[in-house]
């Protein structure tokens, strides 16, 4: 076990550094930067600008200064909004955290339940009900269903905030701020949720299927076990391990933010540094996030393995 | 009978609905178990055998169900117990083991998580007791290091290990009655042989009964007190073991011994029994054997023949028993 570990280890680290190198030399292949897009500079001003952040250099020199300021804690100094980037993400990113967080929870919960439920009674009514609402809220656009529950509880029921994080003009501190954010959260989290909830609720509702039909199950009942112990003890089990895989994937997505969403609700997040860095070719913020969303992907998929060998006795062999 | 009946089947009816039709997988099979009685059900793949003792269990799968019978367990109907009772039974008085041991185990358990569970569950045992139960079972079971072996993962051990734990599941709770799915298909000869052994110094130890399903007519020689051979979800012949052998009645009882290989017989191949087994989803009114059989009259065409008593608990479904005045 432990040499597994510290081979998936070793692997990640090699990964990690591929993946700055390729991050890297994307961004500096692609034509034209931030100083080249505006136009109103003169060619000698733009020549000192590229000389100042040190685009006049070689690639290779670049990546090298870049990855040595990385491993400073440096991830670059962000042109349109002149800050550094860590201190740019770090304002935006938490924002869209605790919503994917709380959205993930909910997801998963939902998703598990509503999985478990429509497999053991496979065919009956409550899985046909909770197989056509989960398609139902699948299949909606984002947009779409955003805009119908900002009508319906912002506007004419005014229960809930149309947008935003706080309300206008507030300065509640404390507790009455942590309700205030809450109440904001309320619609994007339930979009969210209502969005990812549907594939999830089918991964589980196929894997519980093909796990209650294996022998060992009947094994289980022929031991006179109550019928919950069997699903919840034996069944389950065996049926979330291939999703751990899924719950991997999800560890960058709860830093990447959710451009839709935000750009509708006004959310502060991360999702629209993203997009406006892309318009204005904000390349070090652009290259910080990808790296740090890759370091996630690969993190997430290392955690993966590992839990994969702690819960499944057959892989820890080998 | 050697005493009275520990279990008592009823005109036992279970049907599965497919897409192809009803399929009568158990089909008016009635018979008897006593105390301390060896009953083996024999017939070729498909017959209905496993689906009979899955039925006395309730642990048909869900496209089948049981249609009619009734199915008495020391006097009491099981087909009309509530869950909860049915679930005190199994693993407690009626204890089950099955074909495959390699896939009858939960994989992300170990063997000792496993077999404390009915220990706990019936005897109510404390964890700590149950496991030391276990060990003592696994010893008993002829398995060295139990210690080890009980904090090992069914993917650890060999096959015929795995189906020493699950008879040691299934006995754990002393149970009145074994019923044994074939439990030697999956094995290798040599460990066929030892788990054969197995049940048998069981039966002497713990007095229970055994209904063993198998398709081997070795199996039933060794073992047997009593025979059922079944064939298209229908008993076509039943009786003590020894008449069995010495004096078959139905064709296809006959059939089937001429089939099995004698040591020391050399012959050029095996006989076998012509045709297959007819689909189950489209019986006819005939005789089920009847494409088969050489004995074939016309009234073997017209209806399907009943099980009457030919001679002291001997019954055989064939018109060749019956008198002129049936045929």
């Amino acid at each position: 076990m432990k040499q597994y570990v510290l081979q998936r280890f070793i692997q990640m680290i090699i990964i990690l550094f591929g993946t700055s190198f390729i991050i890297f030399f994307l961004f500096a292949m692609l034509p034209g930067d931030y100083i080249d897009s505006n136009l109103s500079l003169t060619p000698e001003r733009a020549q000192e600008l590229k000389a100042l952040y040190g685009l006049d250099q070689p690639m290779l020199q670049r990546y090298f200064t870049w990855l040595g300021n990385v491993f400073q804690g440096n991830l670059g100094y962000s042109l349109k909004h002149q800050e550094s980037v860590t201190s740019l993400l770090n304002k935006y990113v938490w924002n869209s955290f605790i919503v994917a967080l709380l959205a993930l929870f909910l997801t998963w919960t939902i998703a598990l339940l509503t999985g478990v439920l429509s497999a053991i009674k496979q065919y009956s009514l409550l899985d046909g009900i909770v197989t056509f609402f989960v398609f139902a809220a699948m299949s909606f656009p984002s947009f779409f269903i955003s805009l119908l529950f900002i009508k319906w509880f912002g506007v004419d029921l005014k229960i809930l905030p149309v947008g935003g994080m706080i309300d206008t003009g507030s300065n509640s501190t404390g507790f009455a701020y942590i309700l205030e954010v809450g109440k904001h959260m309320i619609l994007p989290v339930t979009i969210l949720t209502l969005l990812s909830i549907g594939s999830l609720t089918r991964y589980f509702r196929t894997g519980m299927l093909e796990v209650i039909r294996q022998d060992y199950i009947r094994t289980a009942r022929a031991k006179g076990l109550k019928e919950s112990v069997v699903i919840f003890k034996h069944a389950l089990k065996n049926a979330i391990l291939p999703v751990i895989t899924l719950l991997a994937f999800e560890l960058p997505g709860l830093f990447s933010g959710a451009i839709i969403m935000e750009q509708i609700f006004n959310w502060p997040g991360v999702g629209r540094i993203q997009l406006e860095s892309v318009s204005f070719r904000d390349y070090p913020v652009l290259m910080a996030f990808t790296l740090f969303l890759s370091c996630l992907t690969i993190i997430g998929n290392f955690l993966a393995d590992v839990t994969y060998a702690a819960v499944d006795p057959r892989i820890r062999l080998k | 009978m050697l005493s009275e009946a520990l279990l008592e089947v009823k005109n036992l009816e279970t049907n599965f609905y497919t897409e192809e039709g009803v399929v009568k997988a158990v089909n008016n099979v009635s018979f008897s178990i006593g105390e301390q009685e060896t009953v083996c059900i024999v017939g070729e793949s498909g017959c209905g055998k496993s689906i009979t003792s899955l039925s006395i269990m309730q642990l048909i799968p869900e496209s089948g169900k049981i249609e009619n019978g009734e199915v008495n367990f020391a006097g009491r109907n099981l087909l009309e117990m509530s869950k909860k009772e049915i679930n005190r039974l199994r693993g407690n008085d009626i204890g089950m083991i099955f074909q495959e041991p390699m896939t009858s185990l939960n994989p992300v358990y170990t063997i000792g998580q496993q077999m404390i569970e009915p220990l706990q569950e019936h005897l109510l045992l404390s964890r700590k007791d149950a496991y030391k139960k276990a060990q003592e079972l696994i010893t008993l079971l002829g398995i060295p290091n139990s210690e080890k072996i009980i904090n090992m993962y069914p993917h650890e051990l060999s096959g015929g290990m795995l189906q020493r734990i699950m008879i040691g599941i299934a006995i754990s709770c002393n149970p009145r009655l074994i019923i044994a799915d074939e439990p030697t298909t999956a094995l290798d000869v040599t460990i066929q042989a030892q788990i054969l052994d197995i049940l048998r110094d069981i039966k002497k130890e713990l007095n229970t009964s055994i209904l063993l399903i198998t398709h081997d007519l070795g199996v039933v020689a060794e073992m047997a007190d009593y025979v059922i051979v079944m064939y298209a979800g229908k008993i076509v012949e039943r009786g003590p073991v020894m008449e069995m052998y010495t004096n078959p009645q139905h064709p296809y009882t006959k059939g089937l011994l001429k089939a099995k290989p004698l040591i020391g017989e050399r012959k050029e191949s095996l006989f076998t029994i012509a045709g297959q087994v007819p689909n189950l989803a489209e019986l006819s009114d005939s005789c089920y054997f009847a494409d088969r059989c050489e004995h074939r009259m016309d009234i073997c065409l017209k209806k399907h023949p009943e099980l009457k008593e030919t001679s002291a608990n001997h019954s055989v479904s064939c018109y060749l028993y019956e008198g002129e005045a049936v045929r």
